[in-house]
């Protein structure tokens, strides 16, 4: 019997570190495929150079930097006002009943698959933007508006149980200071809330950085840096995702190389959010 | 008199300032809402009329352009009981080390660490990791194998958390009853605790079925876009979210991109309401 109860540990001991080994050898392949072609162009040259020519063997992939923060700052700015509002709406506005229709509401938006998000923004929001602006449509703005929505859930779940976790005796000393509610949710509460929202808005950043299949059919994809919000853009992810499906050789390895850079984003953005303690008082 | 005046203009302008910011706070919340049935409701509007039963029965045919999508559906259900197969195992397997067997130390850090990690990796990464690890290296190719395995790692994090949560709502007086009849561990775990956890559990593995199924940029490169049935796993296939993206992408056809999305919208819905079933029994239980 003891002997069997020691396999059963050891299967499960394998099983937990399954994915820790995922990450490494999902950090070893991708550097060790793309880690080439950085060499060869020099890293400055690599993330500084503006020009992507990959039938020349150019690989500058500054422009898709910046469009990457572009689109992401973009879909920052439309859905941080929306994404912490509901949450406070939530924790602290919301009947039950109210919150019923909603929380699903919530998990749906964050269950619709990326290339359904794509859909909407190729047949709704870029015809819309080319009627208002009279331009080609394909834009940073039509990335950040779609990118915007696909954060919300995000947004919305870290930053309502981070406000959620905010001890009742605040709220009760400020009121019972003479404060409105909304002066307590604005002095207080929120206050108290802030590392657990800012965890929220680093994941919620990531997420949006890291967004394929919904950024290709929408912005336009041109590798050049954007003049304006209404410019067509290519991002990291973009970059590899458009050309994946036909590069070979040295050219493949220079998009693994992009998911490199792609990667110590993420890294670095996870790493952030890890930091931040969650709840008050952690 | 003045000063009463004065106080009560204030009170007057807080509570003013407090109807505006509980106006924009319904507003946040209305815009949310309304953001789902616009994408759900546009969609499926522009797709309903396409649909029908030769749609999901009939193969496709010029690429797609005509026809129905018949293997695609059958395809999608091979790569998400393929990596269900796989992951549900591993994570609740994991799920049960970390809570009862593991003590707190660097071991379980690195672990959580390695978790966490895992899910905050975009799927592209995955995608470009699938192609070069288990197509390309390992020599799979293209097929539902690769896919599987890369969707596995990809899901396998929702998985761990949601049984994580589920083993440790368990109460510790199951486990002492138990142990106190003489049951080991495992027993205990496997016969009393595992049961008790079930519907926390089955959550974790629907949202990862979900999560299969919507997945586009992770399986293109992995399980490749071929069309037609694959008669074993060694081969490739075409999922509903890819077919959706290179009918989109191609423009080949309006009323089969609009049917595609509206047959992959509704599968999504079920699948997530079926979730939240669980989750409101569970709570209940």
């Amino acid at each position: 019997m003891k002997a069997y109860e020691r396999v059963i540990q050891i299967i499960l001991f394998i099983s937990a570190i399954i994915a820790v080994l995922g990450v490494i050898l999902i950090t070893y392949f991708i550097i060790n495929e793309g880690y080439p072609v950085i060499q060869k162009t020099g890293l400055m040259n690599f993330i500084t150079g503006q020009k992507w020519a990959p039938t020349r063997g150019v690989y500058g992939i500054y422009p898709m930097i910046i469009g990457s923060l572009l689109v992401t700052l973009g879909a920052l700015i439309l859905g941080l006002p929306i994404g912490i509002g509901c949450a406070v709406f939530l924790a602290e506005l919301a009947k039950p009943r109210i919150a019923g229709i909603i929380k699903p509401g919530i998990e749906l938006l964050a269950g619709i698959p990326s290339v359904i998000y794509g859909l909407y923004g190729l047949v709704v929001i870029v015809p819309f933007i080319r009627k208002v602006f009279n331009n080609q449509g394909f834009s940073v703005l039509a990335g950040s508006i779609v990118l915007a929505v696909m954060i919300l859930p995000t947004i919305i779940n870290v930053s309502e149980s981070a406000i959620r976790s905010v001890p009742k005796d605040y709220k009760e000393a400020s009121l019972s200071l003479g404060s409105s509610h909304w002066q307590s949710i604005k002095n207080v509460i929120v206050p108290a809330a802030r590392s657990g929202i800012v965890a929220g808005v680093i994941l919620g950043m990531g997420r949006a950085i890291g967004e394929t299949m919904a950024v290709i059919m929408i912005v336009g994809n041109s590798p050049l840096i954007p003049e304006s919000i209404l410019s067509s853009v290519r991002t990291l992810t973009g970059n590899i995702g458009i050309e994946m499906g036909y590069a070979s050789g040295e050219h493949q390895k220079a998009l693994f190389a992009t998911g490199i850079v792609l990667f110590a984003f993420i890294m670095l953005l996870n790493l952030a959010a890890n930091l931040i303690p969650k709840k008050v008082g952690e | 008199m003045t000063e009463m005046s004065i106080t009560s203009g204030s009170v007057n302008k807080n509570k003013r300032n407090e109807k505006i910011a509980f106006a924009f706070l319904w507003l946040t919340a209305i815009i949310t809402v309304a953001a789902l049935v616009a994408i759900v409701g546009s969609v499926m509007i522009n797709g309903v009329a396409s649909l029908s039963i030769e749609f999901l029965t009939q193969e496709p045919a010029n690429m797609g352009k005509d026809g129905g999508i018949f293997s695609i559906i059958i395809t999608t259900i091979y790569l998400a009981l393929f990596s269900i197969g796989i992951a549900a195992p591993i994570g609740i397997f994991a799920a049960i080390f970390l809570t009862e067997y593991a003590k707190e130390g660097p071991v379980i850090r690195i672990i959580r660490f390695g978790t966490e990690s895992l899910a905050g990796i975009p799927s592209i990464i995955f995608g470009l990791f699938g192609y070069v690890f288990f197509v390309v290296f390992l020599r799979f190719r293209y097929s539902i194998v690769s896919g599987g395995l890369t969707l596995t790692l990809m899901i396998l994090p929702t998985i761990i958390r949601t049984a994580e949560e589920a083993i440790k709502m368990v109460p510790r007086s199951y486990r002492e009853g138990s142990l106190a009849l003489g049951a080991t561990k495992w027993q205990t775990i496997y016969k009393v605790v595992l049961p008790a956890a079930i519907p926390g559990i089955l959550t974790g593995v629907i949202l990862g079925i979900g999560r299969v199924v919507g997945e586009t940029a992770a399986v293109i490169y992995t399980a490749g876009s071929s069309l037609g049935l694959p008669n074993s796993i060694w081969r490739p296939g075409r999922t509903m979210a890819v077919h959706l993206y290179i009918l989109a992408s191609e423009g080949l056809s309006k009323s089969n991109m609009y049917a595609t999305a509206t047959v992959l919208i509704i599968t999504v819905l079920i699948i997530n309401l079926t979730a939240n079933r669980v989750i409101k029994h569970f709570i209940k239980a």
